[in-house]
């Protein structure tokens, strides 16, 4: 019998801790585990007692890399109870501080994560040393995108100015003209970024997903929509528990989101570009069609040209909006304190994060449930390896492990958010 | 003339949320001409290539929770000649070490199904309460221009620059209007660590204290003007019990305030 082991100790260029185990079997794989070791933190336990007003700045520190996509999750749950909702230039200021967050952390995969893979290079530092212009490139419109948050946030790492109700204080026109001019450099590269991204050899492995992600009538999704499958699913956020579950799979250390009856799902870059590419600027359509896509893509090494199509989308969204903007007469809404529960979903860089929160009439939180988009990735991560190693068994041995950490990075996993809501087991043998 | 030895850098995560390691890459224009001057020997968030120890300079993210981390942060220090711990999980146990205050196993059952498979310490505690700490950099999350003076500080055989003085002296030296004596907004700024840039006042809120308590503060006075400002005693509880909760001065004021 021919028996193989894989085995990565320590995943690297992901955010936060993780390892790889695959055992093959007469060239069967017959055990994948995508391993989580990130040590806990508990955020659902000590949200518990905090006053809502907080959330927003506690969540944040879940995730160095998206605490945007958190303090949005966070503020559109509560507001969700408290029955207000933020409209007008308050909400168009929300959308374009996710898009420098997208930009951001896009970028930060496509060119320091993801692309060295595919270029043969341990990190994008050695990467420079042949491609020099290209990761400075890379290194300017990531900077781009902190820019946004900078400017809005207050600082680019867990920013400081996102309130339930809107913002403690708003930018001027001319403060958020400053941004516009390094915007049309940053979607210029953006373009040159999408050309790049599908110039990389890909691997021919194309899957039948179940993707899910927000659907907005008329926008590609940040904040707000319904969500939908690539199979019919059609509920509003506050029905994502009755549809959703967190299973325990035998094989595997980690809850694995699963959709009822249904099973694995995807979400993230490919699965939005799947469900909403009529939704993208005609700019960011045009490029998808020059790099060679259509309205559908099921390749997941692909997915470092969709997050390349979304880095674009997102610097013409910005400036879209930055030209349209007029100072609100106010920073933030009124918010009615009440005893309620409510749900926020929005779309983080790697997919949809979930938030539940039930408070009391002061306003303390009785009750939380975060639902990462890593943790729901999980399953298909681990799915795609199961598919993926047998076609590369001839490849020597530090190759193909190399190849199957470049099958878990197409995801962009962010280990540190999963892990404070994944169930860990220590094996003691 | 021999090549010069380039110091070898490694990054180190603990418990945390990758956010001050990110740091690091968030210096755009820096980060190349650091690759230059260090060998980065580990740093698995940007880098598959690991280079063996000792190792010149390592910086460390993340507080101790678990066993296995207790025993690993010595196998770092072993390693390292000089150690700096990066942020306010490495420095004060971060924003989980509100669990010290409470009983664990409780905590465990509210996230897990199966409590038995969580392995995890009772307290959330800082570098510091296990092994020999040559310099922390405070902040949740620090601040990318004070981390770059710590290494270019290091490469040159000298002191970080990083002021201990309040928030308070960032305001002034910004020209930001006090945000407590002009609105009657309640500041952490006359006790907390200078580093951020004074920025939330800049933005029309209070200082919420990332970076955790500076020397010598005087959390009782200040939490008196607090009351003065209509501040109830749970809510101070809460102020002082945040992402550096666990550092001493603040943790004294918190139970100050508890029932």
């Amino acid at each position: 019998m021919k028996s193989k082991i894989i085995k990565v100790d320590y995943l690297a260029r992901v955010e936060g801790e993780g390892g790889l185990y695959i055992k093959v079997r007469d060239n069967r794989v017959v055990d994948v585990k995508l391993k989580i070791f990130e040590p806990p933190r508990f955020f659902e336990a000590f949200l518990r007692g905090r006053n809502f007003a907080e959330v927003p700045d506690i969540t944040a520190r879940i995730c160095g890399i998206c605490p945007i996509a958190y303090q949005m999750s966070a503020v559109h749950a509560m507001e969700d109870a408290f029955g207000i909702k933020v409209n007008g230039q308050l909400r168009a200021l929300r959308r374009l501080i996710y898009c420098g967050e997208w930009i951001e952390s896009h970028t930060l995969h496509v060119y320091m994560l993801h692309a060295p893979d595919f270029l043969g290079y341990q990190d994008a530092i050695q990467m420079a040393k042949d491609h020099g212009s290209v990761v400075q490139r890379g290194l300017q419109l990531k900077k781009a995108g902190n820019a946004i948050v900078t400017l809005l946030g207050g600082r680019e790492i867990h920013p400081i100015n996102v309130r339930v109700g809107g913002f403690y204080k708003v930018p001027s026109r001319s403060e958020l003209a400053t941004l516009a001019e390094r915007l049309k450099w940053a979607r210029d590269a953006a373009l040159e970024t999408v050309r790049w991204a599908a110039s990389m050899p890909f691997p021919d492995f194309e899957q039948d997903y179940l993707f899910v992600a927000l659907r907005h009538p008329d926008e590609y999704p940040f904040n707000e929509g319904r969500l939908v499958s690539s199979r019919g699913l059609d509920i509003a956020v506050g029905e994502y528990e009755s549809n959703f579950v967190e299973e325990h799979v035998e094989h595997s250390h980690a809850l694995h989101s699963v959709l009822k009856q249904q099973g694995p799902y995807f979400v993230g870059p490919m699965a939005r570009y799947n469900l909403n590419f009529d939704r993208l600027s005609p700019l960011a359509q045009e490029a998808a069609r020059e790099a060679g896509l259509t309205s559908a893509c099921c390749n997941p090494f692909k997915s470092i040209i969709m997050r390349s199509i979304e880095i674009l989308y997102a610097c013409d969204e910005a400036l879209r909006i930055i030209a349209q903007y007029e100072p609100p007469e106010r920073p933030a809404i009124d918010v009615p304190v009440r005893a309620a529960s409510g749900y926020g979903c929005t779309e983080a860089p790697r997919g949809i994060l979930y938030h539940r929160y039930r408070v009391d009439e002061q306003g303390t939180i009785l009750d939380a449930k975060i639902v990462p988009p890593t943790s729901q990735n999980q399953r298909v991560i681990e799915q795609d390896l199961a598919q993926f190693v047998p076609k590369f068994l001839a490849l020597p041995e530090a190759e193909l492990g190399w190849r199957c950490e470049q099958a878990v990075r197409n995801y962009d996993p962010c280990i540190s958010c999963a892990t404070h809501f994944l169930k860990l087991e220590i094996d003691r043998g | 003339m021999p090549p010069k030895h380039k110091p070898k850098l490694a990054v180190w995560k603990f418990a945390s949320c990758d956010g001050c390691q990110l740091s690091l890459l968030d210096c755009e224009d820096e980060l190349l001409a650091v690759a230059g001057e260090v060998e980065i020997a580990n740093f698995l968030e940007a880098s598959r290539a690991v280079v063996k120890g000792p190792y010149d300079l390592a910086l460390v993210e993340g507080s101790i929770t678990t066993p296995h981390d207790a025993e690993r942060i010595h196998q770092v220090r072993r390693a390292s000649k000089f150690l700096v711990t990066i942020g306010a999980c490495a420095t004060a146990g971060g924003i989980q070490a509100l669990r010290n205050f409470k009983d664990v196993k409780e905590f465990i059952a509210i996230v897990y199904a199966t409590p038995a498979y969580i392995d995890t310490l009772n307290k959330s505690t800082p570098i510091s309460d296990h092994v020999r700490v040559d310099f922390e950099l405070r902040g949740c999350p620090i601040n990318k221009h004070q981390l770059v003076e710590v290494i270019s500080a290091f490469l040159n055989g000298r002191k970080p620059n990083t002021p201990a003085h309040s928030v308070c002296v960032e305001c002034k030296q910004r020209g930001t209007v006090c945000v407590m004596v002009a609105h009657g907004t309640p500041c952490l700024g006359p006790v907390t660590h200078a580093g951020c840039g004074a920025i939330c006042p800049t933005y029309n809120r209070g200082c919420y204290g990332c970076f955790g308590p500076m020397e010598t503060p005087n959390t009782k006075s200040l939490s008196g003007w607090w009351t003065g400002l209509g501040v109830k005693e749970q809510d101070l509880l809460r102020v002082f019990r945040s992402f550096n909760a666990y550092a001493e001065p603040f943790r004294r004021e918190s139970e100050q305030h508890e029932k």
